[in-house]
């Protein structure tokens, strides 16, 4: 899966949840949208591609959304 | 086949009056006329002018009675029923009169009953033996006897002969009241009155969009269907539901064996009452086109020719492929595409071979590239994903706040519903980049127009939000009552913010604020208020915030869970609310349940005898984008045509063309079919019995009016492909697979083909707590319990205007074309638009030197291709916009894959691109053309 994709997908749900006053919230919402509508190898793809090269690419919110979403063995 | 004709429309009304005609008492509600109720009480008052469908007129002096205590002979049709009242209908009086009046009517009208292709179903022949008319004193030979004014052919589907013509007006009235174009109208006087087509002009050349209602409302043969008289009277009608849009209309197909003789729309089918478009109308010669393909075919490479094949070695052919490809790629290598087209059991027992057979979550639906956001922004808000009202709904509204929807062009039978609404005193918002039909409707103006850049909803529902917010227009006790109070108190906050002031936001939706304001002011306090809305809402990176801002404005007005209100997106193709519901979808199963719940997914597991994934599967654009990866490598694909209809078009082929087993299932060698490596043909609606869910969610057989032509409808074609894969279902009849729906669906457990013969449709949730189904959502509690605001902060698209780019393309429909166009393509609607073009607005084609009719390039960051330009004030300066119908038109090689933050629906209508006058077609273009020659050679090689 081409990570530039991901990363831009990932940013796109994170700015709609940045909008919630209340952050832990948030950044739960993010993790909740990528677990339960992303098949397993876009999340492992966009796993991969941050343990490889940083999270730099992804706003703070999908960092820590990251965090919290599972590993998925593929 | 004749329905059962009041006369009159149906009165609303809870009070009842009782009287008495011709010795029989009968009951009515107060306001019906008494030609209608003659008619409840078993008599029938001959009429010519009368029809239920339209208002009385009381014209045609035919249908009048004697009133006890009354002076004169009023005509039935315009006197309302009063309590107490004694009426005469059949006196030596009455029935002289009503001869006499034949008499004159008879002795203009040509007396060519024999050949007349009315004869049998003519209305002035009935009634001239219902009236006994037995001699002429005026003789045969009237003024208006074939006279030298022409039959008017001009349309494709309708002959106007105005020497059978009896000005009774219903033809005019039938435009003006169901339709609401006013492109007819009573020219002359006397014997000279005529009915006329706009100013004078063929019927082609006039404002009439070809709707039919005119011809169906023509008691004689002066209006009448090309079909008709060719093929003389039907045999007999079955009912059925149209398979384009999502309006989901009732027709009547009139067979002559298994011919279509016409389609006509069914005056008790709910979702249209009796109206139609030139679509459903007309276009059905599609399914009996030349070009359906009506043999299996395989090759094993996409530059092979076609070998026509029996079905079980397609059938082989396919599972053995899919299951080599499972075996080296992995089980998550394969999937499949519900189409939206097809019927519910189709689908669901698509999603069933995916989930059950290929072992995985990897289905979809083109619901992806059109109101998946829809799903998800009424799913979180509401709590479930369509619309709240039935259409019907819209005569109760004061205000009807219309975004990102065309319905005259995309959903034509639910733009008249809101003309009438508009003209019975309802005030009309238009939010759209166009100026489309609706603004400037024939007395039906819209009352405020917000002509916003594309791509800016979310700003421009902000915005009145924010007015709503500030200026106190909230439905306090509704909120309190109903929503969730954090977040109603996070969204007040967030709506109040000075940035979402529409005199901040002016600068990017380009809306002046006094007119957002006093548009918002009149939404919030207006009355009943409505929101309709289409593709212009979910089709954008933001789309699924926007359908959220919908709903937020929806809940902060108390404008939910009523008649007259609520929100009603306008789906795009005749199932996708039904493909969506059937577990359609990469994460749910039917009914909206996500595959990670283990008991939904237990309860499955049971009925289906196997183990089911709980990860959710790949989405359209994630298949493709797998592809190109390598790790997707087969595709059944059911009724659908990405390599069209779907954004990046070049994209989209290079995946097709890195799969390995392409399965194609159409009634056309569409353009996928062109990477496929197994063709299925397909069945039509008219080949099939099943049944359509509508955009209110409403539930509709479609009967089997002829036999498939390939020999399989498509749920026999899904059976044979699963058992070759070595999951055998076993269904004798499309009942069933809906009996297995029911059991595992709650919000179709009641629903059964017994219930819909009875009722004639019936809308979910249809369950033992709403057996006869669900006309209102919403209407105590939502049904996720409280209803929930969420902020919705505007992000502007990636797709920006720069100097390179400095255009914004939007696409859309045109009324008589469908989709991909792959039916309306094939059928005489290409007389109406035989090209997708572009429009521009004067100011940017003079910059550019572009006049009308002119090649004119396109080029965006995804591609470029070649269209003709139409220069029109209909966009504004800056905005571009063009169609899809036609694949020679490559419409989506410019759009990109920019999509949705939340379902990843294409955003279709925010394109940055740049003009050039250019000489010839664009490379993609002359690469296509060939191509398509070269495939249609391929083909031409199967059938030898």
């Amino acid at each position: 899966m081409n990570p530039a994709k991901l990363i831009k997908m990932a940013n796109q749900i994170g700015a709609f949840f940045e909008a919630f006053p209340d952050r832990e919230q948030a950044v739960a919402g993010v993790a909740a949208h990528i677990q339960r509508n992303w098949e397993p190898r876009m999340r492992t793809a966009l796993q991969d591609y941050v343990a490889q090269n940083g999270d730099e690419a992804l706003m703070p919110i999908v960092r820590d959304a990251l965090r919290i979403v599972q590993k998925v063995v593929l | 086949m004749n329905d059962l004709d009041y006369g009159t429309p149906a009165v609303d009304s809870t009070r009842e009056v009782t009287l008495n005609i011709d010795g029989v008492s009968v009951s009515v509600p107060a306001g019906t006329s008494l030609m209608r109720a003659a008619v409840k009480a078993g008599v029938m008052i001959p009429k010519l002018c009368a029809t239920d469908s339209l208002a009385p007129f009381g014209s045609c002096r035919l249908c009048l009675v004697e009133i006890e205590g009354r002076r004169g002979y009023p005509s039935s049709c315009t006197t309302p029923a009063e309590a107490g009242m004694t009426v005469r209908t059949q006196t030596p009086k009455l029935a002289e009169l009503r001869r006499n009046v034949m008499e004159l009517y008879i002795s203009d009208h040509p007396l060519d009953c024999l050949t007349c292709a009315a004869s049998g179903d003519c209305e002035l022949q009935s009634t001239a033996a219902q009236v006994g008319l037995r001699e002429v004193r005026y003789g045969m030979h009237g003024a208006n006897h074939f006279v030298a004014a022409r039959k008017d052919i001009s349309t494709p589907y309708f002959i106007h002969n105005p020497a059978k013509c009896i000005v009774c007006n219903r033809c005019v009235r039938a435009c003006e009241e169901q339709q609401g174009t006013f492109a007819l109208t009573i020219s002359g006087r006397g014997f000279a009155s005529r009915v006329t087509a706009g100013q004078g002009e063929s019927f082609m050349e006039s404002d009439c969009v070809s709707c039919g209602a005119c011809v169906n409302a023509c008691p004689t043969a002066a209006l009448i269907e090309k079909s008709a008289v060719k093929l003389g009277s039907a045999e007999r009608d079955v009912i059925t539901t149209c398979a384009y849009c999502g309006v989901g209309c009732g027709f009547k197909a009139e067979m002559k064996g298994t011919q279509v003789v016409r389609m006509t729309p069914w005056k008790d089918g709910k979702a249209n009452e009796g109206h139609a478009c030139v679509k459903g109308r007309f276009a059905w010669g599609y399914a009996t086109h030349k070009d359906r393909i009506t043999r299996p075919m395989i090759r094993a490479k996409t530059s092979d020719p076609w070998r026509e094949v029996s079905w079980d070695e397609a059938f082989a052919y396919a599972a053995k492929e899919f299951r080599r490809i499972q075996q080296k790629h992995g089980r998550n290598a394969v999937g499949a595409l519900v189409s939206s087209r097809c019927t519910n059991e189709e689908d669901y027992l698509v999603q069933k071979l995916v989930r059950a057979a290929f072992g995985n979550n990897n289905v979809d639906t083109c619901a992806r590239v059109c109101h998946a956001p829809t799903g998800y922004g009424l799913g979180q808000t509401l709590g479930t994903s369509a619309g709240t009202q039935t259409f019907k709904s819209v005569e109760k509204s004061d205000v009807i706040l219309l975004i990102g929807s065309n319905p005259s062009e995309g959903h034509p039978v639910v733009g008249s519903r809101l003309k009438r609404s508009v003209r019975a005193g309802a005030k009309l918002i238009v939010i759209d980049p166009r100026e489309i039909d609706m603004v400037t409707a024939p007395h039906a103006r819209a009352t405020h127009h917000l002509k916003l850049r594309p791509g800016t909803n979310v700003a421009m529902l902000s915005a009145l939000a924010h007015v709503i917010v500030t200026e106190g227009l909230l439905n306090e006790q509704f909120i309190a009552e109903r929503c969730e109070k954090q977040a109603f108190d996070d969204w007040r906050e967030f709506a109040a913010r000075p940035a979402n002031a529409p005199e901040a936001m002016e600068a990017v939706t380009g809306v002046p604020a006094a007119d957002v304001r006093a548009a918002a002011r009149l939404y919030a306090t207006g009355g009943n208020a409505a929101i309709f809305y289409g593709l212009g809402v979910t089709e954008h990176s933001q789309g699924s915030t926007a359908v959220i801002a919908v709903a937020n404005l929806a809940m902060a007005t108390g404008n939910v869970g009523r008649e007259g209100v609520g929100v009603n997106p306008l789906r795009g193709q005749n199932n996708v609310q039904g493909s969506c519901d059937m577990g359609g979808f990469p994460d749910i199963y039917p009914g909206y349940r996500h595959v990670s719940d283990s008991a939904t997914r237990e309860l499955f597991e049971k009925a289906w005898s196997v183990s089911l994934q709980p990860d959710p599967g790949l989405r359209i654009p994630n298949m493709l984008e797998a592809a190109l990866d390598g790790s997707f490598k087969g595709l059944y694909c059911q009724g659908e045509d990405p390599a069209q209809s779907d954004p990046n078009t070049q994209h989209v082929q290079a995946a097709l063309a890195a799969m390995e087993c392409v399965v194609v299932q159409d009634l056309f060698l569409n353009e996928t079919a062109k990477y496929a490596h197994v063709f299925l043909p397909g069945a039509s609606f008219l080949e099939k019995d099943g049944t359509f869910t509508n955009g209110e969610r409403r539930i509709s057989r479609v009967r089997k009016v002829m036999p498939p032509l390939a020999g399989k409808a498509d749920w026999e074609v899904t059976l044979g492909l699963a058992a070759a894969l070595g999951y055998p279902m076993h269904y004798e009849h499309p009942s069933q697979i809906m009996d297995e729906i029911a059991h595992l669906t709650p919000t179709f457990a009641g629903v059964n083909y017994d219930k819909l013969e009875q009722m004639g449709s019936v809308q979910w949730p249809c369950n033992d707590k709403k057996p006869q189904g669900t006309p209102l959502m919403h209407v105590d509690a939502f049904v996720r319990g409280k209803g929930r605001f969420f902020n919705t902060q505007y992000v502007p698209t990636d797709e920006k205007v720069t100097p390179r780019f400095p255009l914004l393309l939007t696409t859309g429909r045109i009324l008589s074309q469908y989709n991909v166009g792959a039916q309306t393509r094939r059928t005489e609607n290409v007389q109406f638009y035989g090209e997708d073009v572009l429009e521009i607005h004067p100011h940017d084609a003079e910059e550019r030197g572009i006049r009308d009719g002119d090649w004119v390039g396109i080029q965006s960051r995804a591609g470029d291709t070649v269209l003709r330009a139409t220069v029109t004030e209909r966009v504004q300066p800056g905005v571009v916009y063009t169609t899809f119908h036609f694949p020679e038109s490559g419409a989506n090689v410019i759009t990109t894959d920019n999509s949705d933050w939340a379902t990843n629906c294409p955003e279709y209508k925010v394109t940055a691109v740049q003009l050039v006058k250019v000489e010839q077609p664009s490379a993609w273009q002359m690469r296509n053309a060939r191509e398509d020659k070269e495939q249609k050679k391929l083909l031409a090689g199967a059938k030898r």
